[in-house]
């Protein structure tokens, strides 16, 4: 049983850190089919009024519901995730990436056993994700 | 300039998609999902699926460009170049599995001005070969006013 399987109301899950660096954002480019050169081109991310090379908000996404799923123990379990892009992960051009910080806390507990689980994603203490909220229902 | 508010509720012509092996393990290890279902079919038969599991995110991969093409219709007016992607939700009725061949119907669910930006609400619903109900995603995204000056 995983630590979500037993989880109620109110528990806050284990929380994980993850590294976003820009060969991390260059693979979930080709894999995704997202293309566009803010996520991997300095000069037009600058050019558009960034701070630097943004990661994907999907990347982070995908990042957060992979987290959730391996708190469920079953990626399948993982039926349903939404999120807001409330912030960029400026990654920069080095070895040791963007940090972000994810959290979760399951806020319902359904009578078939289905949790609500609210993420958090924070990059240098701000919330890049929000409203991040997860459905979780065992097979 | 506004978006063209006729276009909430019109849907376009379907677009079809083979989930493949290969595209599921590209994408899982592009996330670091290493889970076993997601990249050996004999772990995910034992498992109880019937083939490689899809990440949750996955159907980004063909709803994101189904819609991409939609955003791309000079007659609604979005420019991409000034677009940001707001809010993004995928809800899944059965899990996708490589060999699905899925198809993808993109509608416009909302059309609001907020602040002076235009706020568009796309839904993709996905079926399966069987006309049955796979998954489906929305993504809310804020075309920003033009700068003060700008025509």
């Amino acid at each position: 049983m995983s630590a979500l399987g037993d989880a109620s109301a109110g528990d806050q899950l284990e929380p994980r850190t993850v590294t976003i660096t820009r060969a991390d954002l260059v693979a979930y480019a080709g894999a995704s089919g997202d293309l566009n050169p803010i996520h991997w081109n300095e000069r037009v991310a600058l050019e558009v009024g960034l701070p630097g090379v943004i990661a994907h908000g999907m990347f982070t996404m995908s990042l957060a519901a992979r987290y959730v799923a391996d708190l469920a123990g079953d990626p399948a379990a993982v039926v349903a995730f939404s999120t807001r892009f409330t912030r960029p992960v400026v990654v920069p051009d080095d070895d040791a990436g963007a940090t972000v910080e994810l959290g979760a806390k399951v806020t319902d507990v359904t009578d078939d056993g289905a949790r609500t689980v609210t993420v958090t994603a924070t990059h240098d203490g701000k919330g890049v994700l929000g409203k991040a909220v997860a459905t979780v229902r065992p097979r | 300039m506004p978006l063209d508010a006729s276009f909430v509720g019109r849907s376009w012509p379907a677009e079809t998609y083979e989930v493949s092996l290969e595209k599921i393990r590209e994408f899982a290890t592009a996330i670091g999902a290493d889970d076993p279902v997601h990249h050996d079919r004999d772990a995910a038969r034992d498992a109880g699926h019937r083939d490689v599991v899809a990440p949750t995110t996955f159907p980004v991969v063909f709803t994101w460009p189904a819609t991409r093409r939609v955003v791309d219709d000079p007659a609604l007016g979005l420019d991409f170049t000034r677009v940001v992607h707001r809010d993004q939700s995928v809800e899944l009725t059965r899990p996708l599995y490589a060999g699905d061949v899925v198809t993808s119907v993109v509608a416009v669910d909302d059309i609001r001005d907020l602040a002076g930006n235009d706020v568009i609400t796309f839904r993709v619903d996905v079926t399966d070969a069987d006309g049955d109900t796979v998954l489906t995603t929305r993504a809310t995204l804020v075309g920003r006013a033009e700068p003060e000056g700008s025509s």
